[in-house]
């Protein structure tokens, strides 16, 4: 059966770590990370990715726009 | 299944969301979590898909979005405070064939220009008016604003708003939408994914009516604004559902006759 398989690309320096694509997400394929980017933000990556389905809610409402959601059919 | 690797998926055939190509790569100066910044994008999204990048004139506020020239390539002019739907109005008729809209949170529209507000929707004129609410005065320290809850403390009403004394909050989408100059009047949210989504359908709609010159379009966004709330920004958007909400219900006002 063919199944859908997403990933994000997250652009880490410019993430503000407000946490709406983690909460917004609905396989909890996103977390916070314990590191901080260059701003001191602890910001957003993929900590779960075999999760994702490509559904891009979490890019959908970042106020930063620095996700870009991939998605794709596999067998 | 072959083992799952993430890079098989990240190649250009497979992209489904990227930055829309009208946002410049600055990185906006809002808080994190702020509605402006989901607003501006959708905004850009919208001007991207109906390809108006070269005929769109946006007017710009004062307050936290004053500086949203920065962000969206695209004519912008800046008005003074409150001031923003009369320049509208002027571009609007000196330029009949751009599509112009007014950006401006609720201190400028609803405090200091609601002159401007109230007669520029009543003559009916051709411009979107994008309203973002956030129920206080965010870029000058979270006073309270005409939009401001009862209740809801702020900077300068530290007790909370008490109607007795500062009235109750002004609903100026119900308001406008009284005026017979508006055609179109909803009000939208930007904090989910949903949300986004119809505000997207909002402002295409709003596009097709300036391009019909069928009158006002008033799009109101009930939207946070953590750091004067004194909220993390997950916490503010709840607040926002639980009290935000119930006083600037969601949804369509005002629609034209007919649709
Ligand atoms: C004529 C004038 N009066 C007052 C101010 C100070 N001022 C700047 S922004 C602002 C309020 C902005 O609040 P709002 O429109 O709600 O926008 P937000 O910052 O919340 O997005 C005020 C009163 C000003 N710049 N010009
Ligand atoms: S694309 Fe959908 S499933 Fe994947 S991380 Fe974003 S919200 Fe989660
Ligand atoms: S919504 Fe955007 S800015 Fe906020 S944590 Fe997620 S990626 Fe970072
Ligand atoms: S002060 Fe409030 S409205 Fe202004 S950028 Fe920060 S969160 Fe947004």
């Amino acid at each position: 059966m063919a199944k859908v398989k997403g990933a994000v690309v997250i652009d880490t320096e410019k993430c503000k770590g407000c946490e709406v694509c983690v909460v917004t997400c609905p396989t909890q394929t996103l977390a916070l990370s314990h590191e901080v980017n260059g701003k001191g933000y602890n910001y957003s990556y993929s900590a779960n990715p075999e999760a994702c389905i490509g559904c891009a809610n979490c890019a959908v409402v970042c106020p930063d726009g620095v996700i870009t959601v991939y998605k794709m059919k596999v067998e | 299944m072959a083992e799952f690797n993430p890079k098989d998926i990240i190649k250009p055939e497979n992209l489904v969301y990227r930055k829309s190509k009208v946002l410049t790569d600055n990185v906006m100066h809002y808080c994190p979590g702020c509605g402006h910044g989901t607003a501006h994008r959708t905004l850009a999204e919208v001007i991207e898909e109906e390809e108006l990048q070269s005929r769109t004139i946006g007017i710009t506020p004062v307050g936290c979005s004053v500086l949203m020239y920065n962000y969206l390539d695209i004519d912008m002019q800046e008005a003074a405070h409150g001031r923003a739907p009369a320049l509208a109005t002027a571009v609007k008729r000196l330029m009949p064939d751009r599509f112009v809209f007014t950006y401006q949170g609720d201190g400028d529209l609803a405090a200091i220009g609601t002159a401007e507000t109230i007669h520029t929707c009543n003559r009916g004129e051709n411009i979107l008016i994008l309203f973002v609410n956030n129920g206080i005065y965010g870029m000058t320290g979270g006073q309270m604003a005409p939009t401001t809850l009862l209740g809801m403390k702020s900077s300068t009403s530290p007790y909370g708003r008490d109607a007795a004394t500062m009235g109750s909050p002004v609903k100026m989408a119900d308001l406008v939408a009284l005026l017979p100059g508006t055609c179109y009047v909803t009000r939208q949210s930007v904090h989910t994914a949903a949300g986004v989504r119809k505000l997207k359908k909002a402002l295409k709609k709003a596009v097709e009516y300036q391009n019909k010159n069928m009158g006002t379009c008033f799009i109101e966004v009930v939207s946070n604004c953590p750091s004067n709330w004194k909220m993390t920004p997950v916490a503010a958007n709840k607040w926002m559902e639980e009290n935000m909400f119930p006083a600037y219900p969601l949804g369509d006002i005002k629609v034209p006759a007919g649709e």
